[in-house]
């Protein structure tokens, strides 16, 4: 079927970079199959007992870049147990025995040891990014490996991982002669750091586009950072703490004005909120701005800022800043695309935080929205109907009620007619997170309305079984489906056994399935992987099939059963 | 998986219950086998969760891994508005029998119980190794000045009230007057 040579058909395939496109090349025919496989440089894999690293390193030969997903979702609020997996040391050791010449490694939710970060320091000499995301067990001593032994190293990005502090050491094992740093993120690092092996290395770094510094960094090395940096693209702030009248501000103040690059800014995690004038010339060409790391600034602290950032596009903050504030951003940010809103405090419902006011506001405002994460107090339908009007282009909505099962306070009912008309305005919607009182109505429309929803975050609704059987039927694209305390059961989980061979993952936790359920399906579906959590020590003596099950993970996979998992995991 | 201790096993030190199971012969620590430990923490754990039941726990009225704020977030935005502390800088003096000299320790800087022995066995490690075979017992002295075990009461509670930490030789324990909290008595 190949009218052109390899090379012709491969020099195509160079044009071809999503990993969608690229997997669907591959399946075109034998020959397509050979000529990806081995031009292909970037692997995305999101979940990591999927496949077995052997089984990569033998397909892709050429492999430059990795991308690597763990735990599930909920393991970010504390729902998987510590040790549950996710373990990317037998990736790199794999990768380190084979001739695979990796630049890149981007990781989330893995577990990483620092004796896997020296090795990958070590195995590959061409090294040049290192991104993990919300990953742990490692400490500052592997990440002084990165920095000592990655001669090419371009981004280390670390965000927000837990990471044991060993003191400063590691900024200073970068050698002298590495100068090719073009993004470097520790603010999620917590111990002190060689503020002037800092400086020394933001001077030796020409090529510095992206700094984000953590919290120990005071203002006054900012300023000699900058005075260094001016071409600086995105800038993380530590500390942002001094006295306006002092000098160190004025000259602040001075280079603030030359770094007329900054698109991105982010950080604050210590504050004087009257220092925040002298960042005022850099707002108008903002496009970013998270201020959600920034409890120091009140609402209208945020409020004034923003009316400077006539340009955003991106804009995450805390509800402090209210929804008169949330009014100002819908009147400033006619560009805004994305929106998140996280809770100050989510222990104290007293607080005046966001509303559905505030959502209205912006929807009514901001044309272009397209990406939502907001906790508020509460919702009404009429609100989240207003809203569907204004705003037909959610690619992602994720509305979280910090009442879980908050019905819509002016009228008393389910939020059901609210979700529902969000999900039939939005055709693009991929991924949809829902909160508040909720029956198996608006699993309905999910259903009906949502075809191109991928991912499904759903806590403490719906009425019965039919609630989920609607999803799963009518969602085709569903890739992830997490549900905690649902009243979903053993009928729903067992309707239609193949969709998940369709999916990535299923999680439930806390709803109605039993023992008996999963084990029919683990043995019915060899693809699929069916773990047990169970920490309770009832399980290991009582294995009778009409038990629930605390918590279910089933994923699919092509390499069977995992062999690392914890005593208190199940595997059926 | 599971990486305890940093390779000193034989002077492990293990927050826990003494007179605990130690089925494994090592010298010098205070053992317990892995699911012990688990139950003696799942009273003070932060993420009940661990307790493997599935009622809703509830702290301060909220539900468990509700809201759904990633943890990172959860400990490094908060704390700062209400002003406690900023949780940073706790400095409390270490002493340990036999060793020569104390040390101090930020707890302000740890996590919860398990960074907290991780941490003691650094700084002590080298006086565990020469101390002879015997067993220890991690205590603190209170805001009220009685010395109480480690490990009865909630993470934070602890850091709120902890004046100083010991580390005591078991032998001397039960001459000692070491007071219980009424949580672990129950």
């Amino acid at each position: 079927m190949n009218y052109f040579p390899d090379e012709v058909v491969e020099h195509v395939f160079d044009f071809i970079t999503s990993h969608k496109d690229r997997n669907s090349v591959s399946l075109v025919c034998k020959s397509w199959y050979k000529i990806e496989r081995y031009s292909r440089q970037r692997v995305f894999i999101g979940n990591c007992y999927s496949i077995t690293p052997q089984r990569l390193i033998a397909r892709f030969p050429g492999l430059k870049s990795l991308t690597l997903k763990g735990k599930p979702h909920f393991a970010d609020f504390n729902l998987v147990p510590h040790d549950w997996g996710g373990f990317v040391d037998p990736w790199i050791k794999a990768l380190a025995k084979s001739r695979i010449g990796l630049e890149e490694l981007r990781l989330k939710r893995m577990v990483v040891s620092d004796d896997s970060l020296e090795l990958l320091s070590k195995s590959f000499p061409n090294f040049k990014s290192l991104v993990l995301v919300s990953c742990d067990g490692f400490t500052t001593d592997g990440v002084a490996a990165i920095a000592a032994n990655c001669r090419f190293l371009r981004e280390l990005d670390l965000q927000e991982n837990e990471v044991e502090d060993h003191r400063g050491h590691w900024l200073s094992c970068f050698p002298e002669s590495c100068t090719s740093l073009v993004s470097l993120n520790f603010a999620c690092l917590k111990g002190e750091i060689n503020l002037a092996s800092l400086e020394r290395l933001v001077a030796r770094s020409p090529n510095l586009k992206s700094l984000r510094l953590n919290r120990v960094v005071p203002l006054d090395t900012l300023q000699k950072l900058l005075m260094r940096a001016p071409q600086l693209v995105d800038l993380g702030i530590g500390s942002y703490v001094d006295d306006p009248s002092s000098e160190v501000f004025s000259k602040l103040k001075a280079v603030i004005q030359l770094c007329n690059s900054i698109r991105s800014l982010s950080g604050f995690l210590e504050v004087a909120p009257c220092c925040m004038s002298a960042i005022y010339p850099i707002c108008e060409n903002l496009t970013f701005l998270n201020l959600s790391y920034a409890p120091g600034l009140q609402g209208n602290d945020l409020t004034k800022l923003v009316q400077h950032c006539r340009k955003l596009q991106r804009l995450w903050i805390l509800d402090c800043i209210g929804d008169k504030g949330l009014g100002v951003v819908a009147s400033t940010c006619k560009e805004l695309q994305e929106l998140r809103v996280f809770p100050s405090d989510p222990f104290d419902a007293g607080n005046a935080a966001v509303t559905e006011e505030g959502l209205v506001l912006i929807s009514a405002g901001c044309p272009k929205l397209n990406s939502l994460l907001y906790f508020c107090h509460q919702m009404t339908n009429a609100a989240l109907i207003t809203v569907a009007k204004n705003c037909t282009n959610f690619i992602r909505f994720r509305l979280c009620i910090l009442d879980p099962v908050k019905a819509d306070p002016v009228t008393n009912q389910p939020l059901d007619e609210g979700f529902g008309a969000i999900v039939r305005s939005n055709k693009s919607l991929k991924r949809l997170s829902l909160s508040g009182l909720l029956t198996d109505q608006v699993f309905l429309y999910i259903g009906m309305y949502a075809k191109k929803l991928e991912m499904l975050s759903i806590a403490f609704a719906g009425d019965s079984n039919k609630g989920m059987l609607y999803v799963l039927n009518g969602c085709k694209k569903l890739r992830k489906l997490e549900i905690r305390d649902c009243p979903f059961g053993d009928v729903a989980l067992l309707e239609d056994m193949g969709k998940y061979e369709t999916m990535r993952s299923l999680w439930m936790s806390s709803c109605e399935v039993t023992l008996g359920a999963c084990k029919i399906l683990a043995k019915k579906m060899s693809s699929l992987n069916v773990e047990i959590i169970n920490e309770s020590e009832q399980l290991e003596f009582s294995l009778d099939d009409r038990l629930l099950v605390d918590k279910m993970y089933l994923y699919r996979t092509l390499v069977g059963h995992r062999k690392d998992k914890p005593e208190y995991v199940l595997l059926l | 998986m599971g990486k305890e201790g940093l390779g000193l096993e034989i002077t492990d030190l293990r927050l826990g219950l003494p007179g605990a199971n130690s089925d494994s012969g090592h010298r010098c620590d205070v053992m317990i086998d892995k699911n012990e430990k688990k139950r003696a923490f799942s009273e003070i754990s932060e993420d009940d969760v661990e307790e493997g039941n599935r009622k809703k726990t509830t702290i301060k009225n909220q539900v468990v891994g509700w809201p759904p704020v990633c943890s990172y977030r959860k400990k490094n935005s908060f704390s700062d508005k209400d002003g406690s502390a900023k949780a940073s800088k706790m400095y409390v003096k270490v002493s340990m029998d036999g060793a020569p000299f104390l040390r101090k320790i930020d707890l302000g800087m740890h996590e919860g119980y398990s960074h907290l022995a991780k941490a003691l066995e650094k700084l002590f490690g080298e006086a565990l190794r020469n101390a002879e075979s015997c067993e220890f017992v991690p205590i603190y002295e209170d805001k009220d000045g009685d010395w109480m075990l480690v490990g009865d009461v909630p993470w934070e509670m602890f850091m709120e009230s902890c004046k100083r930490l010991r580390i005591m030789k078991s032998a001397d324990a039960k001459g000692f007057g070491v007071l219980r909290s009424k949580e672990a008595l129950n």
